[in-house]
């Protein structure tokens, strides 16, 4: 829980992970690129106060994430994220038992969300029913331009995904979280294009599709998406630090949001250990629209509340001490920070 | 034989289609050498995988522009420190082709890769003049009688004359503003929204040539003497 100007917030991250990008685990250089990639976002995007020594970023462990969440950062809840990244790793990016082993001693805190890979097929179908039950899993996170082999992604709406999606509906995984990023490969198939989230979710009514980075560097495309189908959700990873670097694009980015989306579809993630929790929720909760920028509305307090973790809450039904909930009759008044 | 000058301006002229600026004001440009009739030139970009695509087109503009200075006769681009950079490298050196560089993966030509960011590019300069027009006081009932004429002289109206004539659309005073990518009025109650979507392509833009910049920075600390201020916009 977050107190700011006597307002209680509820937190939920709903985009961790638990990774490993230590030499040993580095499968090639690709491996190497890609925790420097992140550590370069982490450097750019960070305070200085809040840039970690490159050997800190390759590995956390679970006590510091613990530590970094829950007693310095004021989160009440996370919910882990995982990318395989089989192609650039050894034993994965992500660390499966690792984070899983940390969600079951602290079940009130964390929710441990797998990974599938359609182009496993029938075996990767299977060993998803197994995970389901092993994890408990409510919610999935899938890296579309994850290397296999020759392939460079895949598509949500290609005919193996498709059979994922319908088993997921089937075992009650009901939350998907699509990572869409910055543009790569050849652009004509490029894996984070995010057409193919429009198809799934129209034939997909009963299961939620939480676009991480909310699309960018494609908002356009992605708000026109979620604007016509209504279980489609912005998951603010990568997009929320803009805050303390470029202020004015991160109120463009809330106010579209929040203008082709609504209130209740917008959830915040820190992307740990991309950045850490603290400064963001702080940021967050002080921020507000330039007043020259009269195109957009003021944020209020209730959005944040809701956006910092109530409508995660909801999805995942997690429960939400009644002193943390918002009244039933919401105030539109503006922010009172 | 090819002046420095000569060369830096012929590299003006090759834009990050997805960012809509030159390579040299984005400091992309790492290194050039001239030698005789030789020119060598080294590319950079903001992480090791940004869309190879992108870069490769880059890169053979750059190669393309440098190419036709008089004098210029044996002219070599290389794109550094990418997950492709062997593949585009060798593509380059064999004058290979975007197909014949990425085989399968590249399905269509870099003709329509081009076109699409062309769009995005005039959708978002039209929001930028439209935009400062209603912040200095227009009333949206009277966009959608904006005519080129109308707009106030100054770069970004430069820039949206310069982004429609690529498009091959019409320049005439006389001409709308609010258009779609073949330069057709939209209905009048579409205005609104239209403006709304030409608005998130436009941040979509900008904010990806914030990331691109600062994360350039961020992995090649000098390079930030090689970039130019961002230009003046709306935002």
């Amino acid at each position: 829980m977050y107190t700011k100007d006597g307002e209680n917030y509820f937190i939920v991250d709903a985009h961790i992970a638990l990774w490993d990008a230590r030499p040993e685990n580095q499968r090639n250089i690709h491996g190497k690129q890609f925790i420097d990639c992140f550590y370069d976002y982490h450097r750019n995007l960070s305070p200085e106060s809040e840039v970690w020594p490159y050997e800190d970023y390759l590995y956390q462990g679970g006590q510091r994430l613990m530590k970094d969440l829950f007693e310095d950062g004021y989160v009440d809840h996370a919910i882990f994220q995982p990318a395989h990244l089989g192609a650039f790793y050894h034993n994965g990016f992500g660390q499966t038992e690792e984070a899983f082993a940390l969600t079951r001693a602290n079940p009130d805190k964390l929710t441990y969300n797998h990974c599938w890979d359609p182009r496993y097929e029938q075996a990767g179908l299977d060993q998803l029913r197994r995970d389901a039950e092993r994890f408990g899993l409510k919610g999935c996170k899938l890296y579309t331009a994850e290397w296999h082999g020759d392939s460079r992604g895949y598509k949500l709406d290609d005919y193996w995904s498709r059979k994922y999606l319908e088993t997921a509906q089937e075992l009650g995984i009901r939350n998907i979280h699509v990572h869409k990023g910055p543009t790569i490969r050849p652009l004509d198939r490029d894996a984070f294009d995010v057409a193919d989230v429009d198809k799934v979710a129209t034939d997909f009514t009963e299961l939620n599709f939480v676009v991480e980075h909310c699309g960018l560097p494609r908002l356009e495309d992605f708000c026109w998406i979620a604007t016509q189908e209504p279980n489609v959700h912005a998951g603010l990873a990568v997009a929320i630090p803009f805050m303390h670097t470029r202020p004015r694009y991160f109120a463009q980015i809330i106010g579209e949001l929040l203008y082709w989306l609504d209130e209740d579809r917008i959830q915040f993630s820190s992307d740990y250990a991309l950045w850490t929790p603290r400064w963001l929720i702080e940021t967050f909760v002080d921020f507000q629209i330039p007043e020259d920028m009269t195109e957009y509305a003021p944020l209020t307090t209730a959005q944040k509340k809701k956006i910092l973790g109530l409508n995660a809450a909801a999805m995942y039904d997690i429960p939400v001490p009644a002193e943390l909930q918002l009244p039933r009759e919401e105030p539109q008044a503006v922010a009172v920070a | 034989m090819v002046t420095e000058e000569q060369a830096r301006r012929a590299l003006d002229t090759v834009i990050d289609p997805e960012l809509d600026e030159p390579i040299t004001d984005l400091g992309f440009v790492r290194s050039l050498e001239i030698s005789g009739a030789g020119l060598t030139v080294h590319l950079r970009l903001p992480t090791s995988f940004c869309s190879p695509n992108f870069a490769y087109l880059m890169a053979s503009d750059a190669r393309d522009a440098l190419s036709a200075l008089p004098g210029a006769d044996e002219v070599a681009v290389f794109l550094d420190d990418h997950h492709d950079s062997d593949l585009i490298n060798r593509g380059l050196a064999a004058d290979a082709g975007y197909r014949g560089t990425f085989g399968d993966e590249a399905e269509e030509s870099l003709d329509e890769l081009r076109a699409i960011f062309r769009r995005k590019a005039h959708t978002a300069a039209m929001e930028r003049v439209l935009t400062a027009m209603l912040r200095a006081g227009l009333p949206e009932e009277k966009l959608h009688d904006v005519v080129l004429g109308d707009l106030p002289p100054g770069s970004s109206t430069a820039a949206l004359l310069r982004r429609r004539e690529a498009l091959g659309l019409s320049t005439e005073p006389s001409s709308p503003v609010l258009v779609d990518d073949e330069g057709n009025q939209y209905p009048r109650e579409e205005v609104p929204l239209r403006l709304r979507m030409a608005r998130s392509v436009r941040i979509s833009i900008e904010g990806n040539a914030h990331f691109c910049r600062g994360l350039l920075r961020t992995r090649y600390p000098e390079s930030g003497a090689d970039q130019s201020p961002v230009k003046e916009k709306v935002s």
